[in-house]
């Protein structure tokens, strides 16, 4: 039998030898860091899983969608909807409303969009993602308008009610216990998402990707799977916005604003789109760029805007996948 | 009953007539050769078999089923493969997954997004076989953009034949190959067809490969079809060499010069 | 009744604008098969560097010289154009065009904070310019006469657009190089140089834009990543790369916008989106455009 790791790539591979430790550290990480750092690593993780999601899409079937930025604000503002209307306080309710509306909203734009590609494709799903912008920002009695919405941590309760954060130390036992929450639900979706790329589907994906035609001749679905590729991007990056609200305490139109969308694209191609686990990384050393670069001049975007200058110039392939390449020719080398 | 026939197939691009009133039929297992001059309309004929292409008007049927209008898709269900003219290969996977692909298209498994490819023995065990038919064992971890021209061209063969066709198309399978390599890749080719019984029609320029192959050979001109028979009753037909080589004679397809 | 010619005046005027922004748009993309997310930030620019120009050196200046200023803008956004093109887009013609996309992002999130540096964050007028040129009766009422000069520009812009792009050798270069642009430079022409040209062209036409909005609405941050996304509607709506389609479409736009503001202004962007969306749906190239 042939060696089945050879058939990863060096990504994956990095991965897996790399996963106990990782998750080790992973785990300590709130016994080291204060509760300040703890929270930003938290929205790092949550970036991650958006930048996962986002990457089927574009790494994985060849689609850039400019307009991920509606999911992760339908996410957000689905929870923040509950705690306005409904007054609940269930992470787990929040976590399967959003995961409902935004794979019913991925699924309606996904099969408009996917009968289309390249250009048309983005600017169709940054159309569609400024109608809920504009939605958002126009119906003000509903949605608060650009005062937002707020989701307060002290009403929020995880595990069906069994962790609630009343009481004294409340925000420090927010801080831990929801790193916590977003590790396991990042652990999660990085698991379901490696088997699905790795999965007869995710084959499927990437031959759609590398040569359509080809893929039709083998008798496989464009379009159809291009929409599943979509539903599931467009789930996994509204699950993440969910896990962002509560968080970040209130949700403005802000976040569906398509600058928002860009930044997803910057991540993830900051860690590299090719790789499996260039989303993840990229996602979150964006974060600590972007809260750097706002911390140390208001000319932030600036900043950024030069990083991905020479990001696309002289490092297309991301971290990761800069990384990956220099690995194998020292592999090639020793 | 015929495995393939078309009725008065036609598709025409403007006035130039690429497809003019075919009627062809394909018996099953035959090894036919379609020939003619450049422009004849050979791949033409293909591509709208395989429906790379609409037909303007005309029938084709498959087992007896009109097929005219079936998609891509599910022409490749019904039993019809191709290989291209122009190498079509999914270059940033592995000559193995380009392969696997297939089967697990063949086998309905690409919906599956909860179970790992690489765990699925059987699949692998097949590709392997594939690719050991085609002699490509020793590049199964290569990405096919890294194979040589030979081997890409018969990876390519490899992937439509992966899908256990009932009729498979190839287009020029040894063009842009070396002299020298034209014969191997053919032999491999020839050998995987024959020795499995497929129908397979397959347009070429080089005489040769064709005489030594073929059960049939069918020749076209100008969108039609100018004669066919077996390779002895071709090579004794004037007009055809005329048209073919320019010139004619009892050994006009042997004479050198 | 007066009301309704205002209405129409205003309409047209703003489609003058989006017009502006968006032939420049289409042309970059028709010519070079790119699209600038950072053309709505140009835009922005023009309207800026005229502002300042206007609010400079012509404080108290006779009509005249405020006009000489006007196209400050324009002429300054095509020279950043074609700076900008060689050095950020040439070399990722070869790359796919994912990473086009990306850079021009890049430069929406450079320019932003440019304008941001230089010009700060107070929004920039020229009204200076409006008011000295008055009103005028219409119908009942009264109009300022430089939306009447803006229209009138706008008019002259498609004209001139036109003219250039069919009537001229280098229209014909153009036309050449979008067409095909491999046998364009295999034919001799330098298709580096059309290139930076066709790109100057069209930030030339984003900054005339902004340029010629200014003194009726201040250069504020944020207003050229808000104009990218209803030139994108534009071009959407009246094809990618087509001139008549540019035009078409801003009056659609100009005009449902319009619409909506006085009669659903909630739901007015939606609708302009979903139009949009609709349209690529039915016929993704537009109605004027080829794919």
């Amino acid at each position: 039998m042939q060696d089945n790791a050879k058939r990863t790539g060096p990504s994956t591979r990095l991965l897996v030898a790399c996963v106990i430790p990782i998750l080790i550290v992973l785990l300590v990480v709130p016994k080291f860091l204060d509760v300040y750092q703890t929270q930003l690593f938290t929205y790092g993780l949550i970036y991650a899983i958006a930048a996962l999601g986002f990457n089927l899409l574009l790494g994985y079937t060849g689609l850039l969608s400019f307009g991920h930025s509606a999911y992760f604000g339908l996410g957000a503002y689905c929870a923040a909807f509950l705690v306005k209307y409904f007054g609940i306080g269930s992470l787990e309710v929040y976590v399967l409303v959003g995961l409902l509306m935004t794979g019913l909203t991925s699924a309606a734009f996904g099969y408009v969009c996917v009968r289309h590609t390249r250009i048309f494709f983005g600017i169709l799903t940054l159309a569609l993602s400024q109608v809920l912008w504009t939605l958002a920002y126009k119906f003000f009695w509903v949605t608060g308008g650009t005062d937002g919405l707020r989701v307060a941590f002290a009403n929020l309760t995880m595990l069906g009610g069994l962790i609630d954060f009343k009481g004294r130390n409340a925000y420090q036992s927010f801080a831990h216990s929801y790193y916590y929450y977003v590790l396991f639900m990042f652990c999660v979706c990085t698991v379901l998402m490696w088997v699905i790329v790795h999965s007869p589907f995710g084959k499927a994906l990437q031959a759609i990707r590398d040569n359509e035609t080809r893929a039709q001749f083998l008798g496989i679905p464009i379009r159809r799977y291009r929409w599943i590729a979509f539903l599931l991007s467009g789930s996994f990056t509204g699950l993440a916005g969910v896990l962002w609200v509560p968080l970040n305490g209130l949700v403005t139109p802000d976040i569906l604003y398509w600058p928002f969308s860009g930044e997803i694209v910057f991540m993830t191609v900051l860690g590299g789109f090719r790789t499996f686990t260039g989303p993840i990384i990229g996602a979150v050393v964006f974060n600590y760029l972007k809260v750097y670069a706002v911390a140390s001049t208001a000319y932030w975007q600036f900043m950024l805007g030069a990083v991905l200058v020479v990001l696309v110039l002289a490092l297309p392939t991301g971290i990761v996948g800069t990384l990956a390449r220099q690995l194998g020719k020292l592999g090639k080398r020793g | 009953m015929n495995l393939l026939e078309t009725i008065s197939l036609k598709k025409y691009f403007g006035d130039t007539h690429a497809v003019d009133d075919v009627n062809l039929t394909i018996a099953e297992r035959e090894f036919v050769s379609l020939v003619g001059p450049n422009g004849a309309g050979k791949t033409s004929l293909v591509n709208v078999i395989s429906a790379l292409l609409p037909s303007d008007s005309g029938k084709i049927l498959f087992r007896g089923d009109d097929i005219t209008h079936v998609s891509v898709t599910d022409r490749v269900k019904a039993g019809i493969a191709r290989s291209f003219q122009i190498v079509n290969l999914f270059d940033d996977l592995t000559a193995f997954d380009n392969v696997t692909l297939a089967i697990f298209s063949r086998q309905g498994k690409t919906t599956n997004l909860m179970s790992l490819a690489h765990l699925d023995h059987a699949v692998s065990a097949e590709a392997d076989a594939v690719l050991r038919s085609f002699n490509l064992t020793d590049k199964r971890n290569e990405r096919a953009r890294d194979l040589s021209q030979g081997e890409r061209k018969l990876l390519d063969v490899a992937l439509a034949y992966a899908l256990r066709p009932k009729l498979l198309f190839l287009d020029e399978p040894t063009s842009g190959v070396s002299t020298r390599d034209k014969g191997q890749i053919m032999d491999t080719i020839a050998s995987v067809v024959r020795g499995e019984g497929i129908t397979a029609v397959i347009v070429e320029h080089d005489m040769d490969v064709v005489f030594k192959y073929s059960d049939r050979i069918v020749v076209m001109q100008q969108g039609t079809i100018l004669a066919q028979g077996t390779p002895d009753e071709i090579r004794m037909n004037d007009q055809v060499a005329m048209v073919l080589l320019g010139t004619s004679g009892p050994d006009a397809f042997t004479r050198k010069d | 009744m007066d009301i309704l010619i205002i209405q129409i005046l205003n309409s047209i005027f703003y489609a003058c604008i989006l017009f502006l922004i968006a032939a420049g748009l289409s042309l970059i993309y028709g010519v070079m098969r790119i699209v600038n997310l950072a053309h709505g930030s140009l835009y922005a620019l023009g309207a800026y560097v005229t502002a300042w120009a206007i609010g400079t050196f012509a404080a108290k200046a006779p009509l005249w010289v405020l006009f000489l200023l006007l196209p400050s803008g324009a002429i300054v956004v095509a020279a950043v154009g074609a700076l900008i093109e060689p050095t950020l887009l040439r070399p990722l013609y070869k790359r796919p065009e994912e990473y086009q996309l990306l850079i021009t992002f890049a430069l929406l999130l450079i320019l932003e904070d440019v304008m941001h540096f230089l010009f700060g964050g107070v929004p920039l007028t020229a009204g200076a310019v409006i008011d000295s040129m008055g009103t005028m009766r219409v119908m009942n009422l009264r109009y300022p006469v430089y939306n009447l000069v803006v229209i009138a520009i706008g008019v002259a812009s498609a004209v001139f657009l036109w003219a250039v792009i069919y009537r001229t050798r280098f229209g014909v270069i153009l036309r050449a190089t979008s067409q095909n642009m491999r046998m364009a430079s295999a034919l001799g022409l330098n298709v580096k140089w059309v290139f930076v040209q066709a790109f100057a062209l069209g930030c030339f036409m984003a900054g005339l834009g902004g340029a010629v909005v200014v003194p009726a609405q201040a250069a504020v941050l944020g207003m050229g990543v808000e104009a990218l996304i209803l030139a994108f509607v534009v071009v959407v709506i009246g094809g990618l790369g087509s001139l008549e389609g540019a035009l078409i479409g801003a009056l659609i736009v100009s005009f449902v916008r319009t619409a909506g503001i006085q009669f659903f202004p909630e739901i007015e962007l939606a609708v302009l989106y979903l139009i949009a969306a609709l349209v690529l749906l039915i016929k993704p190239t537009g109605m004027f455009g080829r794919a």
